[in-house]
């Protein structure tokens, strides 16, 4: 590969330039250029003008600087790319900026880059943001890493030193899973080992940092692996229809059988059809293509085209390595939809299982990814998901999260499919083959569970079995777990330690799921105290769980007290009673709150019932409160 | 796969992801080497048709040339050809240089059309190697209720997945030439045998190495007069493509102060 002959005909190497703010990023990528004779004329004379204009000597990070605001502010504000050229090879330069708030700019200069220059301050050392940008490069997949030592002059070029530098940025990258391909000791204000060998590091035999670019690896085909074509589109155009996608990986060739989809309907490549080209019998990774199908089948966008005997991966939970770009926390049941090339699946965040420290590169369990964070996290569709995992140097597993208004919010490389944490028993479940379309087609309605939290006394379980009836009535498939009802059977077992709460909370959860898998509406009327208790039923649940506050005051509840129980708890004889002397922790945010200590059992019923009808037929206005 | 063809299905594949997620879309034909590439490549990405309107922005200024170009070619690729006019200068910000605020037109005529037609997608042809301000463009470069762009706050985007959120009165500008250098063009242009405005090559030793409204742009000294001689000048200059393009130059904030303002 490094034989390779460079023309200006290949496609220029796309380069990017990280490392913490002040570390001489844009100083280095100005000396580049200058250095290799890549400006245009008039360009040195533009900088110089502009420097002395602002009474500065000569400022080399001025040429990045092309927008107005930037060289009034000091800071590179977007990522911008410029060509430059050694030899016959040519490169682009992808400028990013250190400034943290700019992270979304860095990753996107950095994604498509073949290699990456991290620019370390050689007196500094690494810093928060070599650390953040380093684990960037780690989670994008670029594999090529050459670490410049910059401003060794103020280090007076020593050697012991330099080296003392290096190992410190060794032991970092490799924390990572990283491995520099080599370091480079040099001063890019002076141009020291950047363009030419300095005389000040006689000790230093390795190549100048042009030379390490010149012999950066191009990319490796694709062709050669299995094929992955992912549907973007079906037209049809003149009574033919085309299926139209570009190649991932692999080859495809007319005559072909293709397997579609996670439906696996096999179909055969009629034809491949282009325009203005010489007609195709083949097509390979990279390329964008059209292609016919026997029988006419109609997939849809995001369906994978494979071949039968190398299929992909498919999991409805699946593991990812998040880099977080919101500038708040993500946590527990949030949903998403995760981009996979063009397929696009609705997900839930249903684990949080490893959170990164920056500060020491570790990795903590945590109930929430901080801003910008970083996370091993778990995401849960109501699908299969094909995937292949997260290899760099591919487009495999590259999951981008996106929120409801489609906005990118982070990068999800899929590591593999998700067990089921607890104890990591070897379970394999059966896949249903009825899907969740045909079970809402048959039953004209949405499987969703509708988990009434309150006080004892409050009235869940009668507004639950009112609103049973009601539904049932109009064709709802319902189903109702009450309290009481599980601790007869299912939970007898249980007490009221909050231990045995907790596994109350879960098996309910647990049986809620199954219900509503099966298509079916459940209400569940459960005190269920705790947020914390709460937060895993919705994390076993998934999708179409909402949370119903019925909200009474505790002297209503007291007054009432149906079973006697306050009268119990307050004479001692029951210890543990919700309201009494143990907490109840209120939702912050329900999707529907009924205020029962006001409004009548009739009133709060009717509320209940337009709000499950209007959440399982997809109605809009599901979400006002009462 | 040579460089121009990774560069041709990169188009494709971002021409097809335009036309599945904004509608209405429209594609924006300047008439220049670069919109014809684009109008070749929505051909290719599209088995032969172009299936969303092309919209001419017209000053009224263009070089008699191109109007008998582009009425030539509307029919010859069966374009939905949709025109727009352009206000009068003296409609325009006065604080613009003389040269900035005749090009402001365009801007103006442009948001008239997107306004007219309602459109979500706007596909533009502009390059990151033309000039510092593209440099810094998305694929997909979201346009706020006025038009306006916000380079301060530009979406993440890598992997080839592009944020098309949706608010009213927001578009998205759609790149599909971004990654294209001027050579690429040349060269591509060369390899299809696209046609083209002969005022690209030298007559009495100058050609037009860009093409703007008549008045504020300036032809180049150049002795190359076939498609081969200019690839082989631009393999050695060191000019910049633009340079013959008034309003770059007038003052050092003149360019991005039209962009911003949504100038393409």
């Amino acid at each position: 590969m490094s034989e390779k002959i460079y023309s200006s005909q290949d496609a220029a190497t796309p380069i990017v330039i990280v490392g913490h703010v002040d570390h001489g990023k844009s100083t280095l990528i100005g000396r580049l250029l200058h250095d290799t004779d890549s400006l245009q004329d008039g360009k040195v004379a533009q900088i110089i003008e502009s420097s002395k204009k602002r009474g500065l000597k000569i400022e080399w990070s001025f040429l990045l600087d092309s927008l107005q605001i930037e060289r009034d502010q000091g800071v590179t504000v977007d990522s911008t790319r410029i060509p430059f050229r050694l030899g016959q090879r040519e490169f682009v330069i992808v400028d990013a900026p250190g400034h943290r708030q700019f992270l979304r700019n860095m990753i996107t200069g950095a994604a498509d880059a073949e290699a990456a220059v991290l620019v370390v301050d050689a007196q500094e050392g690494a810093r928060e943001q070599t650390r953040r940008h380093a684990m960037l490069l780690h989670l994008i997949g670029i594999r090529h890493v050459i670490v410049l030592l910059n401003k060794v002059d103020l280090l007076d070029f020593d050697q012991a030193k330099v080296e003392a530098v290096e190992k410190s940025v060794t032991e970092l990258l490799n924390k990572l899973g990283l491995e520099a391909a080599l370091f480079v000791p040099a001063s890019a204000r002076d141009g020291d080992n950047i363009a030419s060998r300095s005389e000040r590091s006689p000790w230093y035999k390795g190549p100048t940092l042009t030379e390490a670019l010149a012999s950066v690896p191009s990319p490796a085909s694709r062709s050669e692996l299995a094929l992955r074509l992912p549907v973007q589109d079906v037209y049809r155009f003149d009574n033919i229809r085309y299926v139209a996608g570009r190649v991932e990986r692999g080859r495809v060739r007319v005559g072909d059988t293709v397997i579609i989809g996670t439906q696996k309907t096999p179909a055969r490549i009629a034809s491949i059809e282009s325009w203005h080209t010489a007609p195709h019998v083949s097509a390979s990774a990279g390329q964008s293509i059209a292609v016919t199908l026997e029988p006419d089948v109609i997939p849809d966008r995001g369906d994978l085209l494979h071949h039968a005997d190398a299929a992909p991966m498919e999991a409805s939970r699946v593991r990812v390595r998040l880099f977080w770009l919101r500038q708040e926390p993500l946590r527990v049941g949030e949903h998403f939809r995760l981009r996979l090339a063009t397929a696009e699946h609705a997900v839930t965040v249903t684990a949080i299982d490893k959170v990164v420290d920056l500060d020491d590169l570790t990795e903590h369990p945590g109930t929430e990814v901080p801003p910008e964070g970083f996370a091993e996290i778990v995401l849960s569709a109501a699908e299969n998901i094909q995937f292949d995992p997260f290899t760099p140097g591919t487009t495999d597993g590259r999951g981008v999260l996106v929120d409801r208004q489609q906005r990118i919010v982070g990068g999800a490389p899929i590591i593999g499919p998700a067990t089921i944490a607890d104890g990591e028993k070897v379970i394999h479940p059966s896949a249903s083959t009825v899907t969740v379309q045909d079970r809402e087609r048959a039953k004209g309605h949405k499987g969703s569970v509708f988990w009434l939290t309150g006080l004892s006394g409050s009235g869940k379980s009668t507004l639950a079995r009112a609103a049973e009836t009601r539904l049932f009535a109009d064709g709802v498939d319902v189903t109702v777990l009450d309290g009481d009802t599980l601790r007869a059977g299912l939970c007898k077992d249980l007490g009221f330690s909050e231990a045995d709460r907790t596994e109350n909370v879960r098996r309910a959860a647990e049986v809620a799921r199954l219900l509503r898998d099966a298509g079916q509406v459940v209400i569940v009327a459960l005190i269920s105290p705790l947020r914390s208790d709460r937060d895993l039923a919705r994390q076993i649940i998934g999708d179409g769980f909402e949370e119903v506050f019925v909200d009474a005051d505790l002297g209503t509840c007291e007054q009432r007290d149906p079973k006697g129980l306050y009268a119990a708890a307050r004479a001692g004889k029951i210890s543990g009673f919700t309201g009494i002397d143990a907490p109840y922790e209120a939702p912050a945010a329900p999707a529907l709150r009924l205020v029962t200590g006001k409004d009548s059992v009739e009133a709060a019923t009717k509320t209940l019932v337009t709000f499950v009808e209007n959440t399982v037929r997809n109605k809009t206005g599901a979400r006002a409160q009462s | 796969m040579d460089h121009l063809d990774q560069l041709e299905a990169q188009s494709v594949f971002i021409l097809r992801e335009a036309y599945r997620k904004l509608k209405p879309l429209a594609m924006l034909w300047s008439l220049g080497k670069d919109s014809n590439v684009m109008v070749w490549l929505a051909k290719k990405a599209f088995l032969g048709r172009v299936p969303f309107p092309v919209m001419h922005v017209d000053t009224g200024k263009k070089f008699p040339e191109m109007y008998k170009f582009r009425d030539e070619y509307a029919k010859k690729w069966d374009l939905n050809l949709l025109l727009g006019e352009c206000p009068p200068v003296e409609d325009m910000d006065p604080s613009l240089p003389p040269a900035a605020r005749s090009a402001a037109r365009k801007t103006a005529g442009l948001a008239a059309m997107i306004e007219k037609h309602k459109l979500q997608g706007v596909i533009a042809g502009i390059r990151r190697d033309e000039q510092g301000t593209r440099a810094k463009e998305r694929v997909f470069s979201p346009r706020g209720a006025s038009h306006k762009w916000d380079i301060r706050n530009q979406p993440p985007e890598f992997w080839d997945q592009y944020a098309t959120p949706h608010e009213e009165g927001m578009h998205i500008r759609v790149h599909p030439l971004l990654a294209w250098r001027e050579i690429d063009i040349w060269r591509y242009i060369e390899r299809e045998g696209i046609p083209l405005v002969d005022l690209y090559f030298s007559k009495n030793g100058k050609r037009y190495r860009s093409l703007g409204d008549s008045d504020i742009t300036f032809p180049v000294e150049s002795n190359a007069s076939t498609l081969a001689e200019v690839i082989e000048e631009l393999e050695t200059t060191k000019t910049s493509e633009r340079a013959g393009r008034a309003m770059d130059h007038e003052s050092e904030d003149a360019f991005e102060r039209l962009r911003v303002a949504g100038y393409l």
